[in-house]
């Protein structure tokens, strides 16, 4: 038998204080935050989206990946069929988010229900890294997650306008590494996050399956098969002491 | 512009909207009514790592050679000074550096 998990009752807290060092823990990631989002801005502005609408779709969305690959697909008449397949293609770059909430929830289900419904709403990579890390090297306070997501909501919304203006700079993302901000980003926090005992297996599973998938399917899909493998390898082959 | 010039880019956003917030409360949802035995406790504990490798590994192979070296100035920045900016603009430095050098 198992012992019950230490963790499994104590209630989370979500402070003030813990949304300030999430805004901080953030601070790193604005360079990357602020191009993508001049990026996506620029993007909008090739497709002919007024600054209005640039400003509503990264307030509402608030993910840089499927903005852009949305925008790529942006259609000049908008039928139900052209909405239900840029809904459809949003849900598969951004189905990620719902491995990320699945694993948050034993954490953040112990925190207060407001706030932390508040932080899903925000929820992206970012925050997501950030929070993970943070709770990954013995933190509680919900606050962090929360705090994380909202600071780079606003900055990402904001961002979006001098690149809707300035879209004719920007036109050449490869050139500026934009394309990489996402990866470079990831495999920074990863440092952070890699335990030996218990990624050694779980973490050449998932890039196996992501990159044969990557090969096999159009997409991100990668991503989902990837995580899915690497995380069920880790749930199988776990410690049993 | 006219009403019906709007409506449609509008709607379009709004629709992608929904979409996401579905995808950001879908995963939370589920785990909070399906039991957390010990085998889902070590794989949702090893997920946050295995999303990462499963995005980073495949956009690196799609990236090229430039992508690599990318990671690797990220890597080795942050091995050597923690600092996840540092990180990032090591990596970020090494790409465009790559690229304009004419690398794939």
């Amino acid at each position: 038998m198992h012992a019950p998990h230490p963790d499994a009752a104590r209630p989370v807290p979500c402070t003030v204080a813990g949304m300030v060092e999430g805004a901080r823990l953030s601070v790193p990631m604005l360079p990357g935050v602020l191009v993508f989002a001049a990026a996506v801005g620029a993007a909008s502005a090739e497709k002919g989206l007024t600054l209005g609408q640039a400003v509503l779709m990264s307030f509402t969305v608030y993910a840089g990946a499927s903005q852009l690959l949305a925008l790529q697909l942006w259609p000049e008449v908008f039928s139900l069929a052209a909405i239900a397949a840029l809904a459809a293609v949003t849900t598969a770059v951004n189905l990620r988010f719902l491995l990320m909430g699945a694993a948050l929830q034993p954490w953040l289900s112990r925190g207060p229900t407001g706030p932390v419904h508040l932080g899903l709403a925000g929820l992206t990579d970012a925050n997501f890294v950030i929070g993970s890390r943070y709770h990954a090297q013995g933190g509680q306070d919900a606050g962090v997650f929360v705090g994380a997501g909202l600071f780079m909501w606003i900055i990402w919304t904001l961002a979006t306008i001098p690149g809707h203006a300035l879209g004719h700079l920007l036109t050449d993302p490869r050139r500026f590494a934009i394309d990489m901000v996402m990866p470079l980003t990831f495999t920074a926090m990863s440092i952070g996050l890699f335990r030996l005992r218990r990624d050694r297996l779980a973490w050449p599973v998932a890039a196996g399956a992501a990159v044969i998938t990557a090969h096999l399917v159009a997409g991100y899909w990668f991503i989902i098969a990837g995580a899915v493998a690497g995380s069920l390898a880790a749930g199988a082959f776990r410690d049993r002491d | 512009m006219t009403a019906t010039e709007w409506a449609g880019p509008v709607t379009a956003i709004l629709a992608m909207a929904a979409a996401t917030y579905a995808v950001r409360f879908a995963g939370y949802w589920i785990m909070s009514r399906v039991p957390l035995t010990p085998f889902l406790r070590a794989a949702l504990e090893a997920l946050p790592g295995a999303i990462i490798v499963a995005t980073v590994v495949p956009l690196a192979m799609r990236g090229g050679l430039s992508a690599w070296i990318g990671i690797a100035a990220a890597t080795l920045a942050m091995v050597a000074v923690r600092k996840d900016i540092a990180a990032l603009a090591a990596g970020m430095g090494a790409v465009m550096a790559a690229r304009a050098l004419g690398l794939p």
